[in-house]
């Protein structure tokens, strides 16, 4: 059920979208306005549950009289604007921010990527075999989830779900600088060392696999992982009285991963420990 | 927010530093060793203790500068004090690079290797030193060197600047932040409360009662001469422990390097900032006229020179008034970008919301740019009567001077300065006896080119890592704090002074219909006189070189700084105003005027500043992040290819290029391009 929350009405505004006027919300983002008109552009570091840091520029579009491209995801939509989503422009440096990720990061666990990299023409081997790539091995130092640097593209989504924006533990940021910035806790200790609460709400937003239950980067890896076979069942978490609703992922009869509805007004993706990882109880063995 | 700080405690003499900053802890809550009654029956913590998440740069500052590095028991217990996570403040006190997270020796040896440098031999000096004292990085007797990004001596060439970190000197209060009044270190320089009337209290010159007397406390290099206090926890009988100093070594030869990086107290004096300008103590010179002429440590000598009118005329004008009048002088921001200072003005000053402040950039780290140093160190007053009037004018009752962090001895004379401003009632609750309140603090930068611009500057500022924000909304409207900000370079507060005494309407009659006013140039590479030249606007760059004199075999000559473009040795004509060079494609940019003969070559200095812009991305977007990377991969592939053989990598810097200028958040993605640009399509590199 989705509880559409009452607030005043909005004013309407109206700018033009790839020729085509259009008329969203005040307040509303292009990307907003994009998807109200069933255009599909590609978002990475963009979430449904966060304020967008706009990092990843694989959203770009191109604003009349604007001197740079505009991110679509953060952008406010502003009366008599004229945007075109599919400029030549918009379209070359969408294809080479993929290209500059695909060229540096695994996105093999990304959703959707494999789409856009075809759609843009995007070709990443054009670096040559000697392009600099983030080389990090997975960070495997607790039972409940992997850490694998080397699918990160530092989309600050886990930090702001970490800190400030849900679940302000503050456990993770980033460090370094430029190409070798990574996320890191405090002196790179390991999680249990750190002020990580295993909440798991990193792993709801990240949008690329780099973090990810340790059931499910075991599976990868043993090559048992198959989403089709998943069934996803939405039901209420039994630990205490605030009626957190859990998804569980379940494969061959086993709870292989738990996420709760971005749209729950109760969690917005959010969980804790008990949530997130206390499955096992629920498990035959 | 539940903090977790680990195990690590700090050494005493860490926690030193720390409280020679925010004062002792005051309980367990925030890190003191003994739990008192009070302790366990009331927390600390909440919104107050958080709130100064800005003193956390200050904070990683006293440490490093006591320590040489930052340990896991310092950082923690500086988190402890300021209520912020460990995590976060990893990732701050790794953004930057001047500080170090792992054991390095006290000394640290920053040599730059930056254009107007590599131009003069600094590859050669970095393989002497490398068979002196051993790699890059790699500690030898007490020593550490790394090769650097420009540190503003370019006229100075080969340059390099030695820190060593040890016990602070007594004489230099830190802060003026109303929350650390009560730690002010005892000693002459403590400030008396009543610093509004002071004249009685005052001698005629620096050396009057209660007045910092910090020249005569500091050897020519900063060494401090004073006796120390006794240790905080009483340790005096320990030998002489070592004292924080620095070096500023320039031209360098090995030999001179060695010696400074082994002794930093002893190294020759550095030659007075007029030796910068050759110019200096010509008749018709407006923003450079003091420079030479009056002594930078004394205010008095600042006010026979003419210092302190333009205050007293924006008193008698009012805010409206100066904005009216730096409107229509036509000032254009000189930082690089021209925005026209008086809107900035007039946009801060009209937003409702409160307070407002007044940041001045002087984080100048542009390659090839000195010339804020030259004023900073040469005419220090100038710029804070400069700032006390934008405060005025912008409705500001604080003022931010982001200083970068490798300009030991202009923070030095900036904080004299202030001390004595403060003590004359130029700076203070009630400046000039006109009823308004304005102060200045001084905050250092760590290394990072990034902070130079304006929203990264902010967070800096704030303790956060010095990644900029986007725009919109911009810092008129939220800046510094979330609050209505007017950010200004050294030079554009500068020219407001002759402004103001000469009225708008003579000021705007110099230079050309857009661009009025004097310039400030910073002219280096292979010139007979390099240096800070004044010029009006409307010179051509031929006119600039003749003055600067230039060899007759010039390559080319790089306009604006690694974000600004080449132009070819026969474009003399080009004038030297924002709509000349925008006119002539390329850009005025900081005022930087490098020339290049053929000794580095082409491709390696084009590789250069391919380094420098990967080295100082930092890392927020894709397209910046890893499109640095890529086009300087790009470059060493083809440093020794030309025509074919290089062209499929030249199409791939142009699109990686575009899209760098096109999709990254800020100016420094957005300009990494251009120089390459310039030469690919002006010089015909790659050919």
């Amino acid at each position: 059920m989705t509880v559409i929350p009452l607030q005043l009405p909005r004013r309407l505004l109206e700018f033009t979208l790839d020729g085509e006027p259009v008329r969203v919300p005040e307040g509303s983002t292009i990307l907003d306005a994009c998807r109200a008109a069933g255009k599909d552009i590609p978002t990475l570091c963009e979430g449904d549950t966060l304020t967008p840091k706009n990092a990843c520029r694989v959203c770009v579009v191109e604003v009349e009289g604007a001197r740079t491209l505009a991110p679509a995801c953060s952008r406010r939509a502003e009366a008599g604007m004229e945007v075109k989503t599919d400029s030549e422009r918009a379209r070359t440096s969408r294809k080479v921010v993929l290209e500059l990720l695909a060229s540096s990061t695994d996105l093999s666990t990304t959703p959707r990527v494999a789409e856009w990299i075809k759609e843009y023409e995007a070709k990443p081997d054009r670096f040559g075999p000697d392009a600099a790539r983030v080389n990090e091995t997975p960070k495997i130092d607790n039972d409940l989830y992997v850490r694998d640097l080397d699918k990160c593209i530092l989309c600050y989504k886990c930090v702001d779900a970490c800190g400030e924006q849900w679940q302000n533990t503050f456990a993770i940021s980033v460090a370094g600088r430029g190409f070798d910035a990574r996320i890191s806790t405090e002196h790179a200790v390991a999680l249990p060392e750190s002020a990580c609460v295993y909440c798991g709400n990193c792993i709801e937003v990240c949008p690329t696999g780099a973090l990810s239950f340790k059931s499910e980067f075991d599976m990868r890896e043993a090559g048992t992982w198959n989403e089709e076979a998943q069934t996803e069942t939405t039901t209420i978490c039994a630990y205490c009285g605030v009626g957190c609703n859990l998804t569980l992922h379940v494969q061959d009869n086993e709870i292989v991963k738990v996420t709760s509805p971005h749209d729950n007004p109760v969690t917005h993706g959010n969980l804790c420990i008990k949530g997130r990882f206390g499955y096992q109880h629920a498990q035959q063995h | 927010m539940d903090l977790h700080f680990g195990d690590s405690k700090p050494t005493d003499e860490e926690r030193a530093a720390v409280d020679s900053l925010l004062g002792p802890a005051t309980s367990a809550w925030e890190g003191a060793e003994d739990r008192s009654d009070a302790d366990l029956r009331w927390a600390r913590g909440g919104r107050e203790a958080r709130e100064r998440r800005d003193l956390l740069l200050p904070g990683l500052h006293a440490i490093n500068d006591r320590v040489g590095w930052i340990s896991e028991g310092a950082l923690a217990y500086l988190c402890r004090r300021l209520t912020v996570p460990p995590a976060e403040a990893y990732g701050v006190a790794t953004f930057y690079a001047m500080f170090a997270v792992k054991p390095r020796p006290a000394k640290v040896l920053h040599v730059c290797t930056d254009l107007a440098c590599a131009g003069n031999g600094s590859a050669k000096l970095c393989a002497d030193l490398e068979e002196r004292i051993g790699a890059a990085g790699s500690a030898a007797d007490g020593v550490v060197w790394q090769p650097s990004p420009c540190l503003g001596l370019c006229e100075r060439a080969p340059a390099a600047l030695v820190l060593q970190a040890g016990t602070p000197s007594d004489t230099v209060p830190a802060q003026r932040d109303p929350r650390l009044r009560d730690v002010l270190t005892p000693g002459p320089a403590r400030l008396p409360d009543t610093a509004g009337d002071t004249d009685e209290t005052v001698g005629g010159d620096t050396g009057g009662a209660g007045v910092t007397p910090i020249r005569a406390d500091l050897a020519s290099n900063g060494a401090v001469v004073t006796p120390l206090r006794a240790h905080a926890n009483g340790s005096s009988a320990e030998p002489a422990p070592r004292r924080q100093a620095f070096a500023v070594i320039g031209p360098a030869t090995v030999d001179t390097l060695v010696e400074a990086a082994t002794a930093p107290e002893d190294a020759p004096e550095e030659p007075s900032a007029a030796m910068a300008v050759p110019q200096a103590g010509q008749d018709g010179l407006m923003l450079l006229q003091r420079i030479g002429v009056v002594d930078p440590y004394s205010i008095d000598d600042y006010r026979a020179h003419g210092g302190y009118h333009a205050l007293r005329t924006a008193f008698d004008i009012g805010p409206a008034g100066v904005i009216r009048e730096v409107t229509d002088s036509g000032l254009l921001g000189r930082g690089g970008a021209a925005f026209p200072t008086g809107r900035k003005w007039q946009a801060t000053a009209s937003q409702p919301d409160r307070p407002h402040y007044l940041v001045c950039n002087a984080d100048e780290s542009e390659p090839g740019t000195f010339k804020d140093r030259v004023i900073m160190e040469g005419d220090p007053f100038a710029l804070i009567e400069a700032m006390t009037i934008a405060g005025y004018a912008t409705g500001a009752h604080v003022g931010y001077l982001y200083l970068r962090g490798e300009y030991p001895r202009a923070l030095h004379r900036l904080e004299n300065a202030l001390t004595q401003a403060r003590l004359r009632g130029f700076l203070g609750d009630d400046v000039l006896g006109q009823g308004y309140a304005f102060d200045i603090e001084i905050r250092r930068g760590a290394g990072a080119y990034i902070c130079g611009e304006e929203t990264a500057l902010f967070n800096s500022i704030e303790g956060f890592r010095g990644e900029p924000r986007s725009k919109p909304p911009f810092p008129v409207e939220k800046g510094l704090f979330g609050k209505p900000t007017a950010a200004n370079n050294v030079e554009t507060l500068i020219n407001v002074l002759p402004i103001l005494t000469m009225g708008a309407e003579a000021y705007a009659a110099i230079g050309t219909g857009n661009s009025t006013g004097p310039k400030l140039f910073c002219v280096s590479g292979s010139v007979e006189r390099p240096g800070i030249y004044e010029l009006p606007f409307g010179a051509t760059l031929g006119d600039l070189l003749d003055l600067a004199g230039t060899p007759t075999e010039i390559r080319a000559i790089l306009l604006g700084g690694a974000a600004g473009g080449f132009v070819r040795p026969d474009e003399r004509d080009i004038p030297l105003t924002f709509e000349g060079t925008r006119a002539a494609g390329t850009t005025l940019g900081s005022g930087v005027i490098l020339v290049m003969d053929d000794t580095v070559g082409l491709p390696r200095t084009l590789l250069r500043i391919a380094e420098f812009f990967r080295d100082e991305s930092c890392g927020q977007c894709v397209p910046c992040r890893v499109g640095t990377v890529r086009q300087e991969e790009a470059l060493h592939r083809i440093k020794d290819r030309t025509g074919a053989e290089a062209s499929d990598d030249v199409a791939l810097l142009r699109e990686v290029g575009q899209t760098m200028r096109d999709a990254s958040i800020c100016g420094l993605g957005q300009t990494a391009w251009n120089a390459v640009e310039s030469a690919i399509d002006r010089l015909g590199a790659f050919k």
